[in-house]
């Protein structure tokens, strides 16, 4: 039973038809990428799988359940984090406090709670302030916890809304173009990173532009091309099909 | 991280019970009057700063709520149900002393609604008004949203300026005192001053502690997280529209709750409280005190409502909080006493810390 | 009964007029520059109050054009001091300083020509002559209102399509960052805008003056309802204002029919509650347009 299951989704915006009929599943525990030139529809994908837009048609189904259609806020709570290709961080709170807005969706105290302060209240203050710091310490950047998130590298920002989303406790992580604006070590750490990432049992689904990342971590590749699904297979195999050669390099006048 | 949030509360405390000795020793106690109604008037800009502040939704029509709330309490506190005593229904609500039966100012006998139940009908009601005009206003943005709700608070004030039945243009007056406890009751009679004042900064203290510990709580992260990125929030598990539309009715009771006693401390309320310059007042305290600030909102509120309430502004009230937001918003966006207040002190305990420490060092080295 | 019909009609269109000057205001300031400027009827009450204090010593033609000209040139200073320096400032910033402005004008208002209402002379003729169309009679300062209204829109149109200023304007209301590349200054699109805007609002002050009469605090409540009318027509489309100006104008002057005169504020109020919760992209408007607006 793969975890997440996407049936011919299609989107368009007036004549621009961004992602047209694009089926493929994510097994659990697979790395799967989803590559193509700009303009392919990735991000518009992810949209559509994280409730940020709805599919004009098709389907979305994560652990069994259809979740095309849901407010972003619901398909978080069913485990389903992602990240952005243009960090929003909540740039006037600390990193730490960011990252414990990733504990959100596991834990309760609300307004009437959170205004008495009860005792069970700050006891999951507690732990939400453990749990984000654990996060924080998997990815190194412990040390970053006080400081304000605007003031941050633009790496260090990155890793903090990893952990953020980490502090979730996901079953399938959505990085929206992870490497993007990092150099070649850096980039290397990002790989690293993901494949640990899939150790802890999370599965991941990937938009990038680094070839070589892709190449690297990922089990499964799928290639869009205006939209439409051209290929889905192993690296290897999509690295000498001839479809995606040619959407990338163009044609061969010879 | 108890003791951070505590001591502010325990200073607030003080610095009340010092102020209403010190205008008892310098024979000025007639302040307190003025002290009273700005309490009460500060309850509604820190539930304003909550709302706009932390949940980033700018409210241009917050006068509204405190009119519904006055209005409300005023209107059935001053019902004359006398003559109809007999029917059944009035007699029974009388019996369970939702009705009371009490004297007027001209010594006439009156049968009107008990203060309490009026209090506890008019925060109901501003909690479904906010709970109905929220769910369709908080879904705007920006221009949309601050033009919604001043149009909100334009229709109250049309409203309440144009009914006869809520006294037109002069108001509610001869509102009956509001009894809490045995011999004490919310009401202008100047024996009752000081526990009036007591009893008004109580209120704000509670509040204060009640808004300090949501901020820090994880609603009130959400909240900053709303204000900070909204669709990040959202990604983040965080129901937006829910946790607006219920921050939005918190400061719509906080505004409702200033209503009513107020207008039992004043004995009536007028239409110019549900005016949009009042709206226009509550933002430019919140914007001056720092949005991101609750003791910066309730110190400027202070400041401004005492300083006009007393008259030291005259005629020029309006162009004062006029200039005074777009001063702010011009040089200080983040407000004048909110974080650069906080920078401010932090900078000086860090200054103390160093020379402590180089204190103790230098003594060691003996 | 249709008489009565008749007069509230021309009521109507008369005050429908000017909410159209006015939302078209808003407009050219919100196209060149995405703010909505809420001082834009103190505009319109400038130019009126101006116009009376400089007829006490000029002829009427000469004191409404001192009076345009006064207002264009506070419309210019207001956005010179207050508005021109800001860098890249928040919505919520930029409203609570044009309410600012609004209130600073209004009280400042007060200040010089006190809490007394003021009105222009007739232009032809006086309070009681009237033409006559059949059996309905108009007043002649009616005819003039919608007239200068009509002009005033014409010549926009004018400007916008065939002068090199109006293309330059679009083109920063377009895409500022372009029209800047493209060596048009970008700053003194945004001055001229104020100024524009403000001088049409100080000439329809003028012109319905006689009838409306003229009060320091006028000006707030024609904020809402111009901004009723941009919206109502569709935010930065001014012909679609005009339409929508008298649609609320007519509406407003029909609902003392049903409702008791003191709530006929509530009304345009209502619409703008209407539309803005039902179909923001107002009644012209095109909601996938709409969303690439920045708010």
């Amino acid at each position: 039973m793969p975890l997440l299951e996407v049936q011919n989704i299609s989107k368009r915006f007036g004549g621009l038809h961004a992602v047209k009929d694009v089926s493929f599943v994510v097994e659990r525990g697979a790395i799967k990428a989803v590559i193509g030139p700009n303009g392919a529809g990735k991000t518009t994908l992810f949209n559509l799988l994280s409730g940020f837009l709805e599919p004009d048609s098709g389907s979305v189904v994560y652990q069994a359940r259809p979740i095309h259609g849901k407010s972003p806020f619901e398909i978080a709570r069913r485990g389903l984090s992602r990240t952005f290709q243009h960090i929003r961080l909540f740039a006037r709170m600390t990193a730490l406090e960011n990252v414990m807005v990733g504990c959100h969706v596991r834990s309760r105290s609300g307004f009437l709670a959170g205004m008495l302060n009860l005792p069970w209240t700050r006891r999951e203050e507690r732990q939400i302030r453990d749990k984000a710091l654990e996060m924080m310490a998997f990815l190194g950047i412990e040390t970053l916890a006080g400081k304000e998130a605007a003031s941050l590298s633009y790496g260090q920002q990155r890793s903090v809304e990893l952990a953020r989303a980490l502090a979730s406790g996901p079953a399938i992580l959505l990085l929206d173009e992870p490497a993007a604006g990092l150099n070649m070590r850096e980039t290397a750490d990002v790989a690293k990173l993901i494949t640990r990432v899939r150790d802890l049992g999370i599965t991941v689904l990937i938009v990038e532009h680094d070839m070589q990342l892709v190449m690297d971590i990922s089990d499964e590749i799928v290639v869009l091309s205006y939209g439409e699904k051209i290929a889905d297979d192993v690296p290897r195999a999509v690295q000498t099909n001839h479809e995606v050669v040619r959407v990338y390099l163009g044609e061969d006048d010879a | 991280m108890t003791t951070s949030r505590v001591t502010p509360i325990l200073a607030l405390f003080v610095v009340v019970v010092v102020v209403q000795l010190l205008t008892l020793a310098s024979g000025k106690t007639f302040y307190l009057t003025q002290l009273t109604m700005t309490a009460y008037y500060s309850l509604i800009v820190i539930g304003l700063c909550l709302l706009m502040g932390f949940a980033g939704q700018i409210s241009l029509g917050h006068a509204g709520f405190f009119v519904i709330g006055g209005y409300t309490s005023a209107v059935l506190t001053t019902l004359n149900l006398s003559s109809y005593k007999e029917a059944p229904l009035v007699s029974l609500l009388t019996r369970l002393r939702v009705l009371t039966d009490r004297q007027d100012l001209y010594g006439g006998q009156v049968l009107s609604v008990h203060p309490w139940v009026a209090c506890g009908v008019a925060l109901v009601l501003a909690l479904v008004i906010a709970w109905a005009i929220g769910i369709p206003v908080l879904k705007l943005k920006g221009h949309y949203l601050a033009m919604a709700t001043l149009g909100f608070g334009t229709i109250i004030y049309s409203i309440v300026l144009g009914t006869q039945r809520f006294g037109a243009a002069d108001g509610i007056s001869s509102v009956p005192p509001f009894p809490l406890l045995p011999g004490i009751s919310v009401s202008g009679a100047s024996s009752q001053r000081i526990t009036n004042y007591y009893f008004a900064w109580l209120l704000v203290t509670v509040a204060m502690l009640l808004l300090a510990n949501l901020i820090n709580s994880r609603v009130g992260r959400a909240l900053r997280a709303i204000h900070g990125a909204e669709d990040a929030s959202s990604a983040m598990g965080i129901d937006t529209g829910r946790y607006k539309l219920a921050t939005f009715m918190l400061s719509a009771v906080l505004a409702a709750t200033a209503g009513v006693f107020l207008t039992h401390f004043n004995g009536g309320i007028g239409p110019s409280e549900a005016s949009i310059m009042k709206s226009v007042r509550y933002v430019a305290i919140v914007a001056g005190g720092g949005m991101g600030s609750i003791w910066g909102t309730l110190i400027m509120s202070v400041v401004l409502n005492f300083f006009s309430l007393r008259g030291y502004f005259g005629s020029f009230d309006d162009a004062v909080f006029g200039g005074i937001l777009i001063l702010i918003m011009l040089f200080a966006p983040d407000g004048i006493i909110g974080s650069d207040l906080r920078k401010l002190v932090k900078k000086l305990m860090n200054k103390v810390q160093k020379s402590v420490s180089s204190k103790t060092q230098t003594t060691s080295h003996k | 009964m249709t008489e009565l019909f008749f007069q509230y009609l021309v009521a109507g269109l008369t005050y429908g007029a000017i909410y159209a000057i006015v939302g078209i205001g808003f407009n050219i300031i919100y196209n060149t520059t995405g703010i909505i400027n809420f001082a834009q009827g103190e505009f319109v009450m400038l130019g009126g109050m101006t116009a009376v204090t400089l007829h006490g010593f000029l002829p009427l033609p000469i004191a409404i054009a001192g009076a345009v000209l006064v207002t264009m040139i506070i419309g210019g200073l207001i956005e010179m001091a207050f508005i021109r320096w800001l860098v890249k400032p928040s919505v919520l910033r930029m409203i609570i300083i044009t309410i600012g402005l609004s209130i600073l004008v209004r009280e400042a208002a007060l200040f010089t020509w006190g809490e007394g209402v003021r009105s222009l002379p007739y232009f032809t003729g006086n309070e009681i002559s009237a033409l006559s169309f059949g059996n309905v009679r108009v007043s002649p300062q009616v005819l003039w209102s919608i007239g200068v209204c009509m002009i005033i829109v014409l010549c926009l149109n004018l400007f916008f399509k065939h002068t090199m200023l109006g293309r330059e304007m679009r083109a920063c209301a377009a895409n500022r960052e372009a029209a800047a590349l493209c060596g048009i200054p970008t700053r003194n699109m945004i001055t001229f805008s104020f100024v524009l805007s403000a001088g049409i609002g100080a000439l329809a002050g003028c012109v319905v003056s006689p009838i409306t009469y003229t009060q320091y605090n006028i000006g707030a409540g024609l904020a809402i309802k111009g901004f009723t009318v941009a919206i109502l027509g569709g935010l930065g489309n001014s012909m679609a204002a005009v339409a929508a100006g008298f649609i609320l104008g007519i509406l407003e002057s029909f609902s003392i029919w049903v409702l008791p005169t003191a709530y006929k504020d509530a009304i345009s109020i209502s619409i703008l509650l209407a539309m803005l919760f039902i179909r923001p992209s107002g009644l012209f408007g095109n909601r996938e347009a709409m969303r690439l607006k920045d708010f």
